[in-house]
Order: structure tokens, then C-alpha cells, then sequence
């Protein structure tokens, strides 16, 4: 059965290895939907994580693959119920007061952020679960998004014991 | 200790124990190239870069050792390429220098800069590029490890000039942690168990044997318990040597041009233990009606290899002589035997008996192989290049030894063979070498006969030559409706005028019968050789599984 799959790589901070990550996806028809990265608590080493969907035997060929690169230290399944958030930011048009009224309300009901107010336009910031980041941009598109910026997921599994299947 | 980049890259290498590096020096290692001066480490100055990466390559298959190929930057860096890329396919160690412009001109399109690390990224275990000088020895250290342990492969350093001419302070370590790097040796006793289990429920169990059993030394443990469990043994063509074959237990190579009887017979298992093999499509033909009735055991140290290509009753993550002696000792106490099924393996193999003896002239390739093989003594050293010549060799000629039977099976490359056998004649000097050859994939490296001249590396080239691309023709023939499109060769060059132009001996043979003493000849004569085999042009290599057919669907010609 297709379905969304998330994966969390643990890597070696080196030049080339977002390249290395890549390149085996493509090279293998291994489609990627979102990918993101940045710092751990352990200097040297930066975390990844990946979705794309497909079925359970893909994603076990792709957890292989992924661990036959030197540099990945460690690949972790995330769970149907993990920690998962996107942000984004999105640069609405706001002339009319009244829209800007709607806009505010909103973004007080969804917990967003406003973090940038101009003349006639404001930047909304959200962060949260893909679904709720998706309803607040459905939400929010009639008033005239200027700019949209979606960054890729990242996830965490719940509690606290060790996780994920490691080299 | 303080010294130069280029000083510590060959201190470094003669810690790795290398004797030899195959290369040609260009701009961007002309210091590498200096320390090499006087040094203890020989260079073989090839002809093309490509024939070095499979010079290396040969090295590193007929000793195990780690081979060592050096290239310039820029042009010299992707003539590696498919050399590398033939390494990688066929898990074998290699460690591949290229000279990079020197780090302030890097990303500025200078001349002769590429980016060998981007290029050769899908075709290496790993790569690296120095970023400083006192990197130099832990990446070494690193690169070698990498190449030679595990699944072994080839591994790519990039090297600056300028770090290879700036002096540093060095310190040479004894071994390196790489976190992300750990090699599962040890096989899981519990999949262990169930893998034996498996087997001795079997009634018409078989071994099916890859490369991997050579590379891990594991020919001992596998005849051993091969002959304690009465398992028939098939390889694929990785597989060739690693099991005597001329063992009772034995049916050759398998796939789309094995035997009749091993393509029978694994169609037929209810088990198959298959041992570090990866079930390439050349092995399994139509997978989806390969082996219909069979439960697989399949050890391997590459996880995953393990359910990529065929589903896997029983994997087994580890080293594959570690896991056989597991099994060994788990085995000697309850073994079972399975007589109807040894009798109908008795039976194919009387049955399917490949036919070497003809008596045509011009030549049929099967007899310049039967003959072939009565001159060569157990330990020597078959190489071959690729199309029908390697088929003719792998499908008729037998081999008892791990080692001794070099082809470029993955990524199939015409021209690897000649280079290939410079690198194992290289490797060991005391036994005969002799590249099975076409004239297509002669000719892609022929220009490393003035290498073998100059360097007085006498192995011996014995050219099927059939003027075609002959296996090319052979599908055009078979499912083009006989229409030859793009490969006649022409009856060029001469052979015998090609080895004299180089200074290496020529050999002409017409005639069945002549073959053993022309073999013979070259041999003894000390002196790199060609010989001419004038085959049937348009010979054909039966038995064939057609593209995309089940293993018994043979084509018998």
C-alpha cells in the first residue's frame, strides 16, 4: 500500500553529503518530497528529514540505501503519530482593514505569528502539522497571498527511549 | 613530522602496503608524480587513464589487495570514470587519485578542472577531496578502509596541487573511527539457525554462489558444507572460481547464457542458499518466473542486496566465510539427505553436456576454448573482455580456483579485459595471464600493448576475432530480423602487424588442432602476445535465455 513515508537521516556535517542524499534518490527513481536539514546537539553532526511516498518495500530499500552512504551515521522511521511541523511564512495583501481584521483573527485562532506589518501588506508566520499549515494557506489564499515560503518537514518521535533502526 | 602533501600522500600509501600504482601524470600531479621518483612504489605509466582504473582493478581482483590508480585533473579524472564505475559494479578495492587545480583556483573553470568527487559520486563506495594538508594521512587511512572492508569498492581522492606541494606537520594514524561506517560481519545466530533449518527441511535445495564468496576468502567453508549437506552448486558468473568446477556437486555458471543443466536445476529448488550474490538480471532472467518454487536463504554483508531484486524467506547480514562456518558447525550433526534429487542432478548434467570438439575451419570459438583450457594450469589467470568471448569463456571454459577467472560482470565493459590482465599479471608475476578476447573489445584498449612492451609485462591476448560486434550481431541476428546494423568491423587491423608495430609477439591460428601449441607459445615465449584466433563470423553463443525470458526458456541455437 502507497502512503507518506518520514524518515530521519543522522549525517556527517560534510561538504557534498545533501548532494550524495540526492543524487541516490534520483539515481534510483526514489522521488523526494520534502527535504530538510540542520544542527543537532552534537557538533559535526546534522539531521535530515526526508518524506516521499511509495509502499513499505520501497521505503525499506530506500532506509538501505540511505545507510550504504558513508556518511549517514544513522536512518530512523518516524511514526504515524511523531512530532511532525512544517513553517511557513506567508506575505499576504492587506489595503482593505477589514481583511486585515479577518487576517488577525485567524492567525490568533491557528496560534500563527504575525512578524512583519507594512502599509498594505503583512507576513503571517505558522508553523504545525502539514494539515494545519495546508488549512491556513486554503484559509487565507482569497485575501491575495503575495509570497509563500514552505519549509520541509521536521519530525521527532514521541517519548523518550532511543529510536530507529541504526547501522 | 613535517613534510610536503605529495611526501605524505606516498607515506601514507606504503603504510597501505601498495607495491604498484597504474596511472599517467599530467599538470595537476607532476609533485605527486616527483616523490614517486626513486620511490620504492613502481608506476606503470599506461596509455589511457581508463586502462589504469582497470589495471587496478585487475590488481585488486587477482590478489585482493587493494589497486591503486592515479589520473590527472580534468580530462585524466573522467577517463577513470568507467574504469571506477566497473570497479564499483563488481565490489572490487580500488583507490583513485586525481590531481585537482590548486584550491584557490577551484570553482573558477580553470584549466583542466572538473569535479571528479561530483562525477563520480553515484559509482563510489566514497570519495573525498583534501582540504588541507594534515588531512592527508587520516583520509588515506579512511579511503582504504572504506575500499578494501565490508562490501569492498572503489574509493576517489581528489588532490589539489597546491596541498600537494605545501609542507605540514603529519601524523599518521594507526586506524580511524568512521561513525557511519560499520560493516555487519557477524551473521545473526538466530537467522543462522533458521537458515539451517530451512535447508535441512529442503528436498531439492541449492547453492547459489556470487562474488562475494571470493572476496571474503569463504571457498573452504562453502565446499565444506556443500559436501556435508549434498547441495548441487551453481554460480554466477561474480561466482566463477569460487567453487571447483569440476566437482561432482558442481553445474557451472547460471543466467542468460549458463548451463542448460544449472539453469534447470535452480528452476527446480524448493531452497536456494544463496551466497553474496546480488540476483542480477543476467543471473535470474525473468525474475518474476525465477526460481518459481524456491524459499531463498541469501547472506550477505550488503543489507541492501538483501529483498532488492527477489523476496528473501531467510536473510542473513554478514561476512560470508563467518555465517558458512556458522553454519558449518550448526550442520555437521543432523544432516539429511536427498538422493531423488541428486539423481535428477546427476541426470542434467549427463544430460546437458556442453559441446566443445568441433572440427571447423575457420575456427568455432567453443573448440579455441576447449583448447585453451588444456594448457592452463589451476591457478592461472583467465581474464576476459565483454560480449560473446566472455560468454564463450564463462559458458565453456571451467576454473577451480577463487581468483582466477577476471571479468567485468556489472557493468559489462568492452576494453576492460586487456588493461585488467596488465593489472593481475601485475599482481602475481608466476602465473600465466591470458585476456579472452573479441576483436570489438580489443580494440577499445589495444594501445596498452606499447604498456606491456615497455614495462615487460608478457601476458597474453587471444582475440576471437570474428570481425563483428559479435554479440551485438548475434540479438540483430536473433530478434532484428538479421539486419546488421553498425557492427562489421572489417577484417582490420592485422593482428600480427598490430603486435609487431608495438614489439610484442604475434600469433595466427586457422586451424583446430593448432590452438594448444599457439597458447603454449606465448606463454613460454616471455614477451607480451596476441594471438589471432580466426573464428566463424558469425558464431553464436548458445545456450541463450532471451531477454526477459524464464531460465529454462532456452534458445539452443
Amino acid at each position: 500500500m502507497e502512503r507518506e513515508h518520514v524518515l530521519v537521516a543522522l549525517v556527517e556535517d560534510e561538504p557534498g553529503v545533501m548532494q550524495r542524499i540526492s543524487g541516490m534518490f534520483t539515481r534510483r527513481h526514489f522521488n523526494i518530497d520534502t527535504i530538510s536539514v540542520g544542527h543537532t546537539e552534537k557538533e559535526g553532526i546534522s539531521r535530515m528529514t526526508i518524506t516521499f511516498w511509495g509502499d513499505d518495500k520501497k521505503a525499506e530499500q530506500i532506509i538501505k540505501q540511505l545507510n550504504r552512504i558513508i556518511e549517514v551515521i544513522k536512518v530512523m522511521k518516524m511514526d504515524r503519530d511523531s512530532i511532525q511541523r512544517e513553517l511557513a511564512l506567508i506575505k499576504l495583501n492587506t489595503s482593505d482593514a477589514a481583511v486585515r481584521r479577518e487576517i488577525i483573527e485567524y492567525t490568533n485562532i491557528f496560534r500563527a505569528k504575525i512578524v512583519d506589518v507594512g502599509k498594505d501588506s503583512m507576513i503571517v508566520e505558522v508553523t504545525g502539522d502539514p494539515d494545519k499549515v495546508d488549512a491556513f494557506v486554503k484559509l487565507v489564499t482569497p485575501f491575495g497571498i503575495k509570497e509563500l515560503a514552505v519549509a520541509g518537514m521536521t519530525a521527532m518521535n514521541r517519548g523518550s527511549k532511543p529510536q530507529g533502526n541504526g547501522k | 613530522m613535517k613534510m610536503r602533501g605529495a611526501k605524505a600522500i606516498l607515506e601514507s600509501l606504503k603504510r597501505e602496503k601498495v607495491e604498484v600504482m597504474f596511472g599517467i601524470p599530467g599538470g595537476a600531479v607532476i609533485p605527486l608524480y616527483d616523490e614517486l621518483y626513486g620511490s620504492d612504489i613502481r608506476t606503470i605509466l599506461m596509455r589511457h587513464e581508463q586502462a589504469a582504473a582497470h589495471a587496478a582493478d585487475g590488481y585488486a581482483r587477482a590478489s585482493g589487495e587493494v589497486g591503486v590508480c592515479v589520473a590527472t585533473s580534468g580530462p585524466g579524472a573522467t577517463n577513470l570514470v568507467t574504469g571506477i564505475a566497473s570497479a564499483y559494479l563488481d565490489s572490487s578495492p580500488v583507490v583513485a587519485f586525481t590531481g585537482q587545480v590548486p584550491r584557490p583556483m577551484i570553482g573558477k573553470d580553470a584549466f583542466q578542472e572538473t569535479d571528479p568527487v561530483g562525477i563520480t559520486m553515484p559509482v563510489t563506495k566514497h570519495n573525498f577531496q583534501f582540504y588541507s594538508v594534515e588531512e592527508i594521512p587520516y583520509i588515506i587511512k579512511k579511503a582504504f578502509k572504506i575500499a578494501r572492508t565490508g562490501r569492498p569498492g572503489p574509493v576517489l581522492i581528489d588532490v589539489p596541487k597546491d596541498v600537494q606541494e605545501k609542507e605540514g606537520v603529519m601524523k599518521f594514524p594507526k586506524d580511524v573511527d568512521i561513525i557511519g561506517y560499520n560493516p555487519t560481519v557477524k551473521g545473526h545466530p538466530k537467522q543462522i539457525k533458521k537458515a539451517v533449518e530451512l535447508l535441512l527441511k529442503a528436498e531439492r535445495p541449492i547453492a547459489l554462489v556470487g562474488g562475494g564468496v571470493i572476496i571474503s576468502g569463504a571457498s573452504k567453508e562453502l565446499l565444506e558444507l556443500v559436501e556435508l549437506m549434498q547441495l548441487p552448486v551453481v554460480t554466477s558468473l561474480m561466482g566463477k572460481g569460487a567453487f571447483p568446477e569440476d566437482h561432482p556437486l558442481a553445474l557451472g555458471m547460471i543466467g542468460m547464457h549458463g548451463r542448460k543443466a544449472g539453469n534447470f536445476a535452480i528452476s527446480d529448488a524448493d531452497v536456494i542458499l544463496a551466497v553474496g550474490c546480488r540476483f542480477s538480471d543476467r543471473t535470474t532472467g525473468n525474475v518474476n518466473c525465477f526460481a518459481p518454487e524456491a524459499k531463498v536463504i541469501h547472506i550477505d554483508i550488503e543489507p541492501a542486496e538483501i529483498g532488492k531484486n527477489v523476496p528473501v524467506e531467510v536473510p542473513v547480514v554478514g561476512d560470508a566465510r563467518q555465517v558458512l562456518k556458522e553454519m558449518l558447525a550448526l550442520a555437521r550433526t543432523k544432516v539429511k539427505k536427498h538422493p531423488a534429487w541428486l539423481e535428477k542432478i546427476k541426470r542434467y548434467k549427463k544430460e546437458f553436456q556442453p559441446k566443445m570438439d568441433y572440427d571447423d575451419v575457420p575456427l568455432m570459438p567453443q573448440r579455441v576454448i576447449k583448447e585453451i583450457m588444456e594448457v592452463l594450469k589451476e591457478e592461472d589467470i583467465v581474464v576476459t573482455e565483454v560480449g560473446q568471448c566472455q560468454m564463450w569463456a564463462a559458458h565453456f571454459l571451467s576454473r577451480t580456483r577463487s581468483r582466477t577467472f577476471i571479468s567485468s560482470g556489472g557493468l559489462g565493459t568492452m576494453g576492460f579485459g586487456f588493461p585488467a590482465s596488465i593489472g593481475a599479471k601485475m599482481a602475481r608475476p608466476d602465473r600465466n595471464v591470458i585476456d579472452i578476447a573479441g576483436d570489438g573489445s580489443f580494440m577499445m584498449n589495444c594501445q596498452e600493448l606499447a604498456t606491456t612492451v615497455v614495462e615487460d609485462i608478457p601476458v597474453v591476448v587471444g582475440v576471437m576475432n570474428n570481425h563483428y560486434l559479435g554479440m551485438v550481431r548475434q540479438w540483430q541476428e536473433l530478434f532484428f530480423d538479421r539486419r546488421y546494423s553498425g557492427v562489421y568491423l572489417g577484417e582490420v587491423p592485422d593482428y600480427l602487424k598490430l603486435a609487431e608495430a608495438f614489439g610484442a609477439e604475434g600469433i595466427r591460428v586457422e586451424k583446430p588442432g593448432e590452438i594448444k601449441d599457439a597458447v603454449k607459445e606465448a606463454f613460454s615465449c616471455g614477451k607480451p602476445t596476441v594471438i589471432d584466433f580466426v573464428v566463424k563470423p558469425e558464431s553464436n553463443i548458445f545456450p541463450m535465455v532471451p531477454p526477459g525470458g524464464c531460465l529454462k526458456d532456452i534458445i539452443e541455437g
